[in-house]
């Protein structure tokens, strides 16, 4: 009995007629049909279908795309990562460090270290930090987290384009696996129909600027916040802008210290960051108001410089009622708490900053109702994007990498359809109960910190001191923003 | 019919206590070995002449395109049934929902048995260098996932509309093309074709055999479990799921299930075609075949999940080995005092 399905064309024309004299089609019907199957067979050699192609080769695309390459279940399973840029190639690391920066925490330094790209990081460069102090403008209350007695840890600060380097190296070691093209931008996407119809195609084609068509069983869009795959999806964004730019720099700092605590000060007008490179060099975000973003770009350096130290250092916008109140509380809490509580320090001065590093960008919230849809995953930024203030915007897409590459790992082992919608949704749920607290806990902190009125200054303050004094509940935090 | 009361009169010669079965059944290969070698060779002799008689009906028929041929183990109605909801196979939410979440608990079942006896080589493609069968493989949902995991899997269904379903499913993805093939005809058909072909194929033979929510649809079980075993290799898996003869089963399966909540499609089931896992292994190992376990099956439907659960008395799973031929005689002696102790 011949059941060879070399002869599936002809199956499939026979096929075609069987059901064409079941239902009496026109001859209209039958000439597509027929060309349908002609240019089944032409595809067949042709275009080759993906499992899986990755839109955007940033670091959440890249680790991604690592990530599947090297799971032992997905072997053998074509990968493609697409990235409209040129290849980040780092033979040698420059000098200068980069404005850029992540604060890497030690789930997503799990992850990269699972799919063999922190070893290539921690060779490059990468600064370890075991402390953050957090404290307020307009009171003095402050919070500190870190490990138990400092040996750990807490997180680690990473040039962004070091990040997307040591995977590039990566990925270049696993070609078997993981093909890459760069320079490719995506003009168009065709989605599937959901139920498969007799005479169309049922994976989705991605159609690049060159002309050239692919064939795909299941899209991941990693296109940042302004995803295309996304707007093309036509999926509801939950978005705003904030009134707030974030301002970055490479600050020089005024004598080498040991420099692993990361501070970060609550203004009136918006957080500023000093996080640690080396003993002499630190990384500056500074969020706040479009005006004065554009005035601090403004700044000759001097001015700059003084600007920094005085957000920092200066305590003009406490007033002597909140003063008066903070002390209170922290006489009562440490009534409560006799050994909780902790004092404050003042971070290093800065001296200078980078040459040509100062940039400006803007910022905005913005999350993606669904993450999924019929054969597309969206991952990173192009699914959630958040405030600056809590470090956190790398580590969500990092861990959406390792949820999706987990439930595909399975999927696979179970001779699943990749694209099928069954395990997406256990991505799309798992990971939105994972990102929406974050996210709203960060929307909300900037939201409370944003003002200088004194109702509101004092129920933060009194917060934040309280919060100060319960380790549990720190560890708690700690451990939230850590996976 | 006369063959079951042929195989009954067999079984009822050498009858065994039923053990209780409730939850996970291990036995020891080989333990119904001893006399079953005489009955079974009798009775191969007396299929295998009926058999050919079948053969022939069905070269007639083949030749006039009928699709009622081999009626053996098929009911004629249920084919009928079957074949208007053979366009509706891939629809995950519609009507066969149930089924298409059952893989979730049949591919890991069949995969992991199998890997217990086939070490896998290929990372990603753990049944690779495996030919399997799919018996009544309908639109193809078992069969295209043991395909993506390497097997060479060839599907068979009596319905032509399911089989055409079937494969223009899988030739769409070129990684099962080469994986997955289909054809229009019963177990008895290939059976026949392989017992007549042997010597030009002798790779017509399959590591395992696959009948998934089957043998409940069958007329005649023995001649099933008579062509499963000349099928397979020896030492070769077979891999049952269905559903159990209970009360429990009737009110679930079929009052519930068929026409309150409609997870199956009214009059699908008979219920008096269901079996017990007692009875579907008392079946098998007088046909030569060792049940290595029993294992109940739950459907949520509020979830639209299956879950293992220590019950067979509705669903369950069910994998037997067929007996090596060498392994019969070598393990009949200790059986002998066992048998005897017993009887």
């Amino acid at each position: 009995m011949m059941h060879k399905l070399t002869k599936a064309p002809l199956a499939l024309n026979g096929l075609g007629r069987c059901f064409i004299t079941e239902k009496h089609v026109s001859a209209v019907k039958i000439i597509r049909r027929e060309l349908v199957v002609a240019q089944h067979e032409s595809d067949s050699g042709k275009n080759e279908v993906y499992d899986v192609i990755i839109s955007g080769g940033g670091m959440v695309g890249s680790a991604m795309a690592c990530s599947l390459g090297m799971d032992p279940n997905l072997t053998g399973k074509k990968i493609l990562l697409l990235e409209a840029g040129n290849k980040k190639v780092m033979d040698k690391v420059p000098n200068a460090y980069s404005t850029r920066v992540s604060s890497i925490s030690p789930g997503s330094a799990t992850l990269l270290s699972g799919i063999g790209a922190w070893e290539h990081i921690t060779q490059m460069r990468c600064k370890p930090y075991k402390k953050m102090q957090v404290w307020d403008a307009c009171s003095d209350a402050l919070i500190t987290f870190d490990k138990e007695n400092l040996q750990d840890e807490m997180a680690y600060i990473v040039e962004n384009d070091i990040v997307v380097a040591a995977l590039t190296k990566q990925l270049d070691s696993l070609s078997d696996n993981v093909q890459v093209k760069y320079r490719s931008k995506v003009v168009k996407y065709t989605w599937p129909m959901p139920h498969q119809a007799a005479d169309s195609i049922p994976w989705v084609q991605v159609t690049l600027a060159n002309g050239e068509t692919l064939q795909t069983k299941l899209l991941i869009g990693a296109d940042g916040p302004n995803s295309m795959v996304r707007q093309k999806l036509g999926i509801p964004t939950v978005k705003w802008n904030y009134d707030q730019s974030a301002v970055v720099a490479v600050l020089h700092l005024s004598e080498p210290t040991e420099n692993n605590v990361a501070w970060q000060r609550f203004l009136p007008t918006g957080p500023i960051a000093m996080l640690p490179l080396s003993d002499t060099e630190s990384s500056l975000v500074w969020s706040t108001s479009h005006r004065l973003a554009e005035e601090l770009l403004e700044l000759d350096e001097e001015s700059f410089v003084d600007a920094i130290n005085s957000a920092f250092w200066n305590n003009e916008n406490q007033s002597e009622l909140i003063e008066t109140a903070g002390s209170m509380f922290r006489g009562a809490l440490s009534a409560i708490m006799p050994s909780a509580g902790s004092p404050r320090q003042l971070p290093p001065s800065v001296a200078g900053i980078g040459p040509k590093t100062r940039v400006m960008f803007p910022l905005g919230m913005g999350h993606a109702s669904e993450y999924i849809r019929h054969r597309v995953a969206l991952i990173g930024d192009a699914a959630h994007r958040v405030h600056p203030l809590a470090g956190q915007g790398a580590n969500l897409g990092f861990g959406d990498v390792a949820c999706l590459t987990q439930l595909l790992s399975q999927a696979a082992f179970n001779g699943k359809d990749l694209g099928a919608i069954q395990h997406l949704l256990e991505y799309e749920t798992e990971r939105q109960r994972h990102n929406l607290p974050m996210m709203a806990a960060i929307d909300l902190m900037k939201r409370l910190y944003s003002t200088n009125a004194a109702p509101v200054v004092l129920l933060r303050t009194f917060g934040l001191q309280a919060t100060n004094m319960l380790p549990a509940l720190k560890e708690q935090i700690m451990a939230f923003a850590s996976k | 019919m006369y063959t079951n009361k042929f195989g009954r009169h067999m079984l009822g010669l050498c009858s065994r206590k039923p053990a209780a079965v409730c939850g996970v059944v291990r036995r020891a290969a080989g333990r119904s070995g001893f006399s079953w070698t005489a009955v079974c060779q009798q009775r191969t002799l007396w299929l295998q002449r009926s058999g050919f008689l079948e053969k022939e009906k069905r070269a007639v028929i083949r030749q006039t395109g009928s699709r009622s041929a081999s009626q053996t183990t098929v009911d004629p109605s249920e084919l009928k049934r079957f074949q208007s909801l053979a366009s509706k196979w891939w629809d995950e939410q519609g009507e066969f929902a149930a089924l298409h979440a059952m893989n979730d608990l049949r591919v890991p079942f069949i995969r992991d048995n199998l890997l217990n006896v086939h070490r896998a080589r290929h990372p990603g493609k753990p049944l690779a260098g495996l030919r399997i069968l799919d018996v009544g493989c309908g639109g193809g949902l078992l069969t295209e996932p043991l395909g993506r995991l390497g097997a060479k899997v060839l599907g068979i269904d009596p319905v032509e509309n399911s089989i055409g379903t079937a494969q223009l499913h899988s030739s769409y993805d070129p990684d099962l093309r080469e994986q997955v093939s289909y054809q229009v005809c019963t177990l008895e058909d290939l059976s026949g074709e392989e017992e007549g072909g042997k010597e030009e194929q002798g790779a017509a033979q399959f590591d395992a055999v696959v009948a998934s929510e089957v043998v409940e649809h069958l007329a005649d079980l023995e001649t099933f479990a008579f062509c499963c075993s000349s099928v397979l290799k020896p030492g070769g898996s077979l891999f049952i799921t269905t559903i159990n003869k209970t009360n429990l089963s009737y009110a679930l399966g079929i009052i519930v299930a068929e026409q309150i909540l409609r997870i199956v499609p009214s009059g699908t089931h008979d219920w008096e075609k269901f079996i017990s896992p007692e009875e579907l292994e008392r079946l098998l190992e007088s046909n030569g075949f060792s049940v290595q376990s029993v294992q109940g099956m739950l459907y949520n439907s509020l979830s639209g999940a299956w879950s293992w659960t220590n019950s067979t008395a509705i669903n369950y799973a069910l994998h037997a080995v067929k007996l090596e031929d060498s392994a019969e005689d070598s393990s009949s002696h200790p059986e002998d005092h066992t048998a005897a102790s017993h009887s």
